[in-house]
């Protein structure tokens, strides 16, 4: 016995000792420290390993191949959040003291605390196309950033490609839609706009919320989809509840090229329902696939050489892409923040201003390798989102096929929802600080 | 040799019955005191403060909450993280509805709505034990989370369906909201953690405390004595509900500043409880010691990992910190079964006697 308490003495110091050490800056004077809050672990680890991958994959590239950003190396550095808010906070509160320049926070969960802990502590939030969709609204929220589109985009773009496949939207009077989503934040935010689009064209909406728990047993949703016929289902899912869902769909005989999906389902979701996801679509800004520049150099200057641990046959993915386009804003603010401080190893307050005066144009696409991967992007001081237009794509049995032109999101039915939910957020939130940072003259 | 009461002569039964009877404990409690509200504040570092000793102090008080309940009366519940969620919840609810009402004032009272909640769900205890009783309690668990996420009235219809902690002061001083320094969060917690361990303390040491650990022991047997379970059972429930309730409160307003309703799911009722176990059935400072491993540990192994300056890639830290404190988990309960306050206890008992143990 007398032994187990020295046991448990020695471990009582040592947890006290570690705890207590203080953590030290890890970034030295000429380095841009960029975190990356990723999840390789956990029950999202499916979605969150690629994108992860794609994330640190470019920003390393950089490092190797041009030496950082503007000579300035990037510190990178990976804390993993398990997409989990209790360790996302924590992974927060250890990047905060080491001057990160940005944060993605990769969950709805973290990112809403983050929010108000932005312009406390002048770390910008760069929360890429998820969040909280108000945030688009700049004026308010000066210091998160959620391009290319939000959530409310995404639906009205989903939105006016069934009106088109139905020959114009006034021609869905009468059908009925149904949606499933995560029933949480992220999925219950579109509903007043669908509900607000039923009212004004007609249809029927009928909602098929997925509790988060229960995201692998969608048979109960399934079998009222069966019995409500719906002419068409749309889909706002993330982690398990996407192949779920289509294996689902496939079950019940759904026909597949009427079930539509916001942006986050991977290869992976599609191929698990095997030949019978043929036909199902789903939203997305930028390309799939290797065939780029940008590709190249990352296979030349990181994976060829092992600097990473990137599961090869991830190159090129859906969700890898997604990760490097993530990586490529960061970088595209930092260079914009560098022109226009004049300084190298610029601060979170200057990215700030990066992003607000982000413009990445055709030219400056081409120059980074990805013309013809994604769509021009520009930022502006009141609009940190730029509601690009979006494109459909097909899963064509073995890999996403694009089907459409890039459908514009119908902002004359977000832009009023934004703007409304900008300012129930500050009037709720009473105290919340008025806008002080000053505009860039370029944005 | 220094931990000893030879010389120290008790002359009255208050001074027997007392909750800390040796001289040495009483100031090593004074000294963790003072250590706590002055050395910490002010030694350590934000870090610290934010990550490992405000979410310590929320856990171990909800860990109380459930030791009440489980510990001492018997009664195993799977609702806490629930019970947290109505606390938190009802806090939100108070304090936009009167926002001029003292934060302090809003985290307590929300709690007795807590206590309320879990009284209600406490009902069937009566009628089922244990395991059943566990179920029972599961489904509380399920019917408030689903409350949390349908009822749109208790986020105050926000888009985002989460709690967005407002701005609150005390003294001039702001203690909730991205302005709050992390000294005047852990202070604030500390009080009111203090506070209720103190109230807790007395409460077990007392009539009450008595008659729950004689349901606990043997159910008929308190019956037969005149202690009426019903009552006790309930009364068992609406405590450890409030101090669940107060810890979800402190949770969300004073460490995440911002709260969707998935936060209060099961897994937070599974985490309190294994707290709960590995710290000590039926004791409160098992509690703090539970809420020290379980949350601590992982916190203290993956800086740990960092600060030896290897170069290990972030998942394979958290790998690594899962299979650890998985395994020491497995250790602690293979040394000592009933949990870390036990082994404390018998180290003090070796101190006692040493250096001569017979």
């Amino acid at each position: 016995m007398k032994k187990t308490s020295i046991v448990a003495v020695a471990l009582c110091a040592a947890i006290a000792a570690t705890t207590a050490m203080p953590v030290v800056p890890a970034s030295a004077q000429e380095q841009i420290y960029v975190p990356l809050f990723t999840y390789r672990t956990g029950p999202f680890s499916g979605s969150g390993i690629p994108i992860a991958e794609g994330m640190h994959d470019y920003l390393e590239m950089l490092n190797q191949r041009d030496g950082g950003i503007g000579g300035v190396k990037l510190a990178i550095e990976e804390c993993e959040t398990g997409y989990d808010t209790k360790k996302g906070i924590e992974c927060y509160e250890s990047v905060k003291n080491k001057k990160p320049v940005v944060v993605n926070p990769w969950s709805t969960g973290i990112t809403l605390p983050l929010i108000a802990r932005a312009s406390v502590d002048k770390v910008p939030v760069l929360s890429m196309a998820y969040g909280l969709s108000a945030s688009a609204v700049g004026d308010v929220f000066p210091w998160v950033f959620n391009p290319p589109a939000t959530y409310w985009d995404g639906l009205s773009m989903i939105l006016s490609y069934i009106g088109g496949k139905e020959g114009g939207l006034e021609k869905l009077k009468g059908k009925t839609l149904g949606y499933i989503y995560l029933d949480a934040g992220f999925g219950k935010e579109p509903i007043p706009l669908f509900q607000q689009f039923a009212k004004d064209y007609g249809f029927n909406l009928k909602l098929y919320p997925v509790a988060a728990t229960e995201m692998q047993n969608q048979s109960a949703q399934w079998l009222n989809v069966r019995r409500d016929r719906p002419d068409y289902m749309v889909l706002y899912g993330w982690g398990a509840l996407n192949p779920t869902a289509i294996k689902e769909a496939a079950r019940v005989n759904f026909p597949m090229d009427k079930f539509v999906s916001i942006w986050w389902p991977g290869e992976d979701d599609a191929r698990s329902a095997g030949a019978a996801a043929k036909g199902f679509k789903m939203l997305n800004w930028h390309a799939v696939g290797a065939d780029f520049p940008f590709i190249q150099d990352i296979k030349k200057h990181v994976t060829d050489k092992n600097l990473t641990q990137t599961d090869k046959t991830h190159i090129g993915a859906l969700l890898y892409n997604r990760g490097v386009y993530n990586s490529m804003l960061i970088a595209e603010a930092i260079r914009t923040a560098q022109g226009l401080t004049g300084k190298k190893a610029v601060s979170g307050e200057d990215v700030r201003r990066g992003l607000e005066s982000l413009d990445v144009s055709p030219a400056r696409l081409k120059e980074i390798g990805m013309a013809g991967f994604t769509d021009p992007l520009k930022l502006t001081c009141s609009d940190h989102n730029g509601h690009l237009p979006a494109f459909m794509q097909e899963w064509d049995g073995a890999k996403w096929v694009k089907i459409s032109d890039p459908i514009k999101p119908m902002m004359d039915k977000v832009g009023p929802l934004l703007a409304d939910a900008a300012k129930e957020y500050v009037e709720k939130n009473t105290g919340w600080p008025k806008r002080t940072e000053a505009c860039d003259k370029s944005s | 040799m220094l931990y000893r009461e030879a010389g120290q002569f008790k002359e009255s039964y208050a001074a027997d019955m007392a909750i800390f009877p040796i001289r040495q404990d009483r100031i090593g409690l004074a000294i963790i005191l003072v250590a706590a509200f002055v050395g910490v504040p002010l030694a350590a570092s934000d870090f610290v403060l934010a990550v490992v000793m405000v979410p310590l102090l929320i856990f171990a008080l909800a860990a109380i909450g459930l030791n009440i309940l489980t510990g001492y009366t018997g009664l195993l519940s799977l609702g806490t993280g629930g019970f947290m969620g109505v606390g938190a919840f009802a806090c939100y609810k108070l304090t936009t509805a009167f926002p001029d009402l003292n934060i302090v004032v809003c985290i307590l009272t929300s709690g007795v709505v807590a206590s309320a909640v879990g009284a209600v769900f406490g009902l069937p205890s009566l009628r089922i034990k244990g395991f059943y009783l566990a179920v029972a309690t599961l489904s509380a668990q399920f019917f408030l989370d689903w409350c949390f996420v349908r009822i749109p009235w208790l986020v105050n219809h926000n888009v985002s369906g989460a709690i967005e902690v407002p701005i609150r002061t005390l003294f001039g001083v702001a203690v909730t909201g991205p302005n709050a320094s992390p000294q005047v969060r852990y202070l604030v917690i500390l009080a009111i953690v203090t506070f209720l361990t103190w109230i807790a303390s007395n409460l077990l040491h007392g009539r009450v405390g008595r008659s729950f650990m004689a349901v606990r022991d043997m159910d008929i047997a308190a019956e037969l004595i005149g202690i009426k379970l019903y009552q006790t059972k309930l009364l068992a429930f609406a405590v450890s509900s409030y101090y669940c309730g107060v810890a979800g409160a402190l949770m969300v307003f004073l460490w995440y500043g911002s709260a969707e309703p998935a936060v209060f799911g099961i897994d937070q009722s599974f985490l309190i409880l294994f707290m709960v176990i590995i710290g000590c059935l039926g004791s409160l400072v098992g509690s703090f010691f539970g809420a020290a491993l379980i949350y601590g540990l992982p916190i203290a192994l993956r800086n740990g990992l960092g600060a030896l300056g290897l170069q290990i890639p972030a998942a394979t830290v958290e790998h690594l910190t899962l299979m650890t404190v998985g395994g020491l988990i497995v250790l602690f309960l293979i040394i000592e079964p009933h949990g870390l306050a036990r082994l404390w206890q018998i180290g003090k008992q070796k101190l006692r006697v040493w250096p001569f143990p017979y």
